[in-house]
């Protein structure tokens, strides 16, 4: 890496640049996770573990991850699908598309969760329709699930594009040229290729399902020890004034994120690669 | 899955068109069309209950106006100062080997792990003017951070850095050392690498955060309310203001300052990705 | 040179990871359901009230009873409502809410005589909250616009508490010396002038008085102060009964349409009507409500003192009069109010 001679940057500019890196990760981002487990801790182990075992807490953790798991999946297909459509192909409106992809991003939370109290609430397009027939679907599982989509839709097109735009189409040309199938090249080609970053926007995507606040929250209810995901049991137990418990449910949850973070990790260093090595073959 | 070979308006000299085009489009567009296109146009269909000229004053009151100059005043900087700090990271964990990398590059995503809520009570704890960062603020420079428009950037801040480090990171591993290492033997000095080997390799990818990370914050809403301070005309956010309308049973209000933001927004991200595209060409 | 020398990815890293610990959360069936939906401060009521509510049904009729609740700020409550979540019940901050859920069909139009008390089973009233030994000297609202005072109080567009802050005080200045809206108008500019974190609800709002230390004076509901009072042992805060105040009415109702569909209403109406009776009334009086029952109130006079208080009705004609001309947009509230720096 940066041994290597004729780039190696002086050993005083890499200390200075690696001190002020460490320095805006414990201003930035270590302090407010400090912040979280000094307050969930201040009243004791007791009292923290007593949060995590409340019933409501653990129905609430349930209901999370059972929302994560349909949408993490979906948003893999579609963002995958996208991201090589996008980079590997030629055609009108790329842009457009790229950019509609990025759109839930720039759309507020709350309008996020509004648009689907607009389409299926009982005021909405859909609305007496779906309660003539009983379905329930905003203030029950299948809205807190699409407004969860929503929220993390681009992630992975987003952290996969950039690659493989950077990567080309050298390599998916020449496979093509030798007579595979699209499916081939994808799966033999590109998908390698991009893997890790795969990885690390499924990840991503997975901690923002799990993580979301201002969407599920128009659509959820607030229905104790039903329609609550685990921010909304913190905003809850925050709201009743019980401050060591509704940290210490936030950082099992930022425990959870920072968890398969490290799984990540790990995983690379089993592998003893980093993304993109040896692919250097961009243009 | 025996693909399509549709034919491809390819442009000049092609070995062969990578097949496999309209499946991933269909996919793409389903994906698009149900998640986010449909419930949209929700949100493009509703204001107009209220008449054009009802949508014109609903969104130019003063306060709307000045809730949006905030809001997209604030993730503009917020961004622009994710920029370097971003790429200081990235550079960090890709280039650099020091003792707690690790440790960094797994902090990097913890604005990802931490719902936005919990961000939002966290940093109001650690920057109101009895917290741990902002009693030092307040007695060493008498600044006041939370409870004014800075807290929103401050905020907003913290929620865009992964963006911005995590899109370019992948592209600082990708590019590795050897093009460098070429331009050094060829006689580059190292500034002089940096500026024409590095950095351009990198601007794509920049844009790219740049506007991941100003799209999230336009419209961030749980990790600002706490410690906005949600002043009218000072430090009061566009979209809290769609929450107040709808706490008057005004959707359609709601839904026109929804659309205000959205047609703001989509034409910067148009905008940034048409640089992309552009510094993309240039270096091809 | 393509990424064959990168190792495959384990696959199932991918995909199996969530999959895994998803399963559905358990119910039980057998008990009947009935879902309360309710406002911020009356968690702790409602905690106990469905507790006792529960064994009461059961001795009576021998059915389970399962009581869910849901709170939020009144408005959005009532929003969630209209927009089909499916409460059998609401019990609002104010009779506004209420009266917007049944502009759209799901209650009767007369709802708030199907229950004694204009179906407010307890009241509360308007009061502060200031820090300990009262450096400032806060006695009654004229001093809330004295300068260097900070006052902290949510923002009424959005909490049904900060409309009931802002009538009170309103309803204090037209009885000074002189006063007409005029009066009542720029005393209010100054008041929120004062003001400088404007929460969107009331617990943000005890929560940026009492934890971040934020203003001098929380203008509060009185089970509000009290309960801040009991949960914030070490605050140094206490209780400042201003001169006059607000009768605070909140309302509660049978949602007539989700009650019909689900077939609750018998237990709907029981679960209102327990509210009126002996132990509901002592219930809210435990948790700071002013008890509707006369002797019971009067029992807890250390805890409600009396003052003066007037009623929406009568100083604002009605709820329907006062949200249009005071809190919806381009009214009152947005015409008076003025950043304060």
């Amino acid at each position: 890496m940066s041994e290597r001679p004729g780039i190696a940057d002086p050993a005083w500019v890499r200390a200075l640049l690696a001190g002020a890196a460490l320095l805006v990760g414990l201003l930035l981002l270590a302090l407010p996770l400090a912040v979280v487990f000094a307050e969930a801790l201040r009243r004791g182990w007791g009292v923290a573990t007593a949060a995590l075992a409340d019933p409501d807490t653990l129905s609430a953790i349930r209901l999370t991850l059972l929302v994560a798991a349909i949408t993490v999946p979906v948003n893999l297909v579609g963002g995958l699908a996208a991201a090589w459509c996008i980079a590997k192909h030629d055609f009108p409106g790329r842009r457009l598309l790229t950019t509609l992809i990025e759109l839930p991003f720039s759309v507020s939370p709350v309008i996020s969760g509004l648009v689907f109290v607009l389409l299926f609430g009982l005021q909405g397009w859909f609305g007496p329709w779906l309660q003539a027939r009983d379905i329930q679907i905003v203030f029950a599982l299948p809205g807190l699930v699409l407004a969860t989509l929503f929220v993390t839709f681009p992630f992975v097109a987003r952290t996969v594009l950039p690659l493989m735009q950077e990567q080309g189409r050298t390599e998916e040309e020449a496979a093509a040229t030798l007579g595979a199938s699209g499916w081939q090249v994808f799966r033999r080609v590109t998908l390698p290729n991009v893997q890790w970053a795969l990885l690390s926007g499924v990840l991503l995507c997975n901690a923002r399902a799990m993580g979301e606040f201002g969407a599920v929250s128009v659509v959820s209810g607030h229905i104790r020890g039903q329609t609550n995901t685990v921010p909304l049991h913190v905003e809850i137990l925050y709201n009743e004034y019980q401050f060591a418990g509704a940290f210490a449910v936030a950082a099992l949850l930022a425990l959870l994120g920072l968890a398969t973070l490290a799984a990540k990790t790990a995983l690379e260093r089993l592998t003893g690669r980093r993304l993109g090595e040896g692919t250097g073959d961009a243009a | 899955m025996s693909a399509g070979t549709l034919p491809l308006p390819t442009r000049g000299v092609r070995v062969r068109a990578i097949p496999g085009f309209g499946l991933s489009l269909g996919i793409t567009l389903l994906w698009l069309g149900l998640i986010v296109l449909l419930p949209l146009a929700t949100l493009l269909v509703r204001p107009w209950e209220l008449g054009l000229a009802g949508v014109w004053d609903s969104v130019t009151e003063p306060r709307v106006l000045a809730a949006l100059r905030l809001s997209f005043g604030a993730a503009l900087l917020a961004a622009a100062i994710d920029l370097p700090l971003g790429l200081l990271l990235a550079w960090a964990i890709t280039r650099l080997r020091f003792p707690g990398r690790g440790l960094l590059d797994a902090a990097i995503d913890l604005p990802f792990a931490l719902p936005t809520a919990v961000a939002g009570i966290a940093l109001t704890a650690l920057l109101a003017p009895n917290g741990w960062l902002g009693a030092l603020l307040a007695a060493a420079f008498g600044w006041r951070i939370a409870f004014t428009p800075w807290g929103i950037v401050a905020a907003l801040v913290f929620v865009g850095l992964p963006f911005v480090a995590r899109t370019v990171e992948p592209v600082l591993r990708d590019t590795g050392p050897e093009a460098e290492e070429a331009a050094a033997t060829l006689g580059a000095s190292r500034p002089q690498t940096l500026a024409r080997v590095v950095l351009p390799a990198l601007w794509p990818a920049l844009l790219a955060g740049f506007a991941l990370a100003f799209a999230r914050a336009v419209g961030e809403y749980g990790s600002v309310i706490f410690i906005a301070g949600n002043m009218p005309l000072v430090s009061e956010i566009a979209p809290l203001l769609i929450v107040v309308r709808l706490e008057q049973f005004d959707y359609a209000g709601a839904a026109a300052v929804g659309l205000a933001m959205l047609l703001l927004a989509f034409p910067v991200l148009l905008g940034l990705n048409l640089l992309q595209r552009a510094l993309r060409r240039g270096r091809a | 040179m393509p990424g064959s020398r990168l190792p495959p990815l384990p696959r199932r890293a991918l995909l199996a990871a969530p999959a895994l610990l998803a399963a559905a959360p358990a119910r039980a069936q057998a008990a009947r359901e009935l879902l309360n939906v309710s406002y911020d401060p009356t968690r702790e009521l409602y905690r106990d009230y469905n507790a006792g509510f529960a064994k009461a049904w059961q001795a009576r009729t021998g059915q389970a009873v399962r009581v869910n609740t849901s709170h939020g700020g009144s408005g959005r409550q009532a929003r969630s409502v209209i927009d089909g979540l499916a409460a059998d019940v609401v019990t609002l901050a104010l009779a506004y809410d209420v009266d917007a859920i049944a502009e759209r069909g799901l209650i009767a139009r007369d709802w708030i005589t199907r229950l004694p008390h204009n179906s407010a089973p307890y009241t509360s009233t308007i009061t502060f909250l200031v820090r300990q030994g009262n450096p400032k000297g806060i006695r009654d609202w004229g001093d809330l616009v004295k300068p260097g005072i900070g006052v902290i109080t949510p923002n009424p567009k959005t909490s049904g508490g900060a409309r009931w802050n802002y009538l009170a005080a309103w309803a204090w200045a037209l009885r000074q010396p002189g006063g007409d809206d005029r009066a009542a108008e720029e005393f209010l500019g100054r008041l929120y002038r004062n003001v400088p974190v404007l929460d969107t609800g009331a617990r943000g709002s005890t929560t940026s008085f009492v934890q971040r230390g934020q203003g001098d004076v929380l203008l509060a509901w009185e089970n509000e102060a009290h309960l801040a009072l009991q949960e914030f042992a070490g605050a140094k805060v206490e209780i400042v009964t201003p001169s006059l105040s607000i009768l605070a009415e909140p309302s509660v109702a049978v949602v007539d349409r989700n009650a019909e569909r689900r077939g609750t209403r018998d237990l709907a109406e029981a679960y209102l009507q327990g509210l009126y009776a002996p132990e509901g009334q002592a219930l809210a009086a435990k948790h700071f409500y002013r008890p509707r029952d006369a002797a019971l109130l009067a029992a807890h006079a250390a805890l409600f003192p009396a003052m003066e208080l007037v009623t929406v009705d009568g100083a604002f004609g009605g709820w329907g009069e006062a949200q249009r001309r005071h809190f919806a947009d381009g009214g009152v509230f947005d015409q008076l109010y003025k950043p304060g720096r």
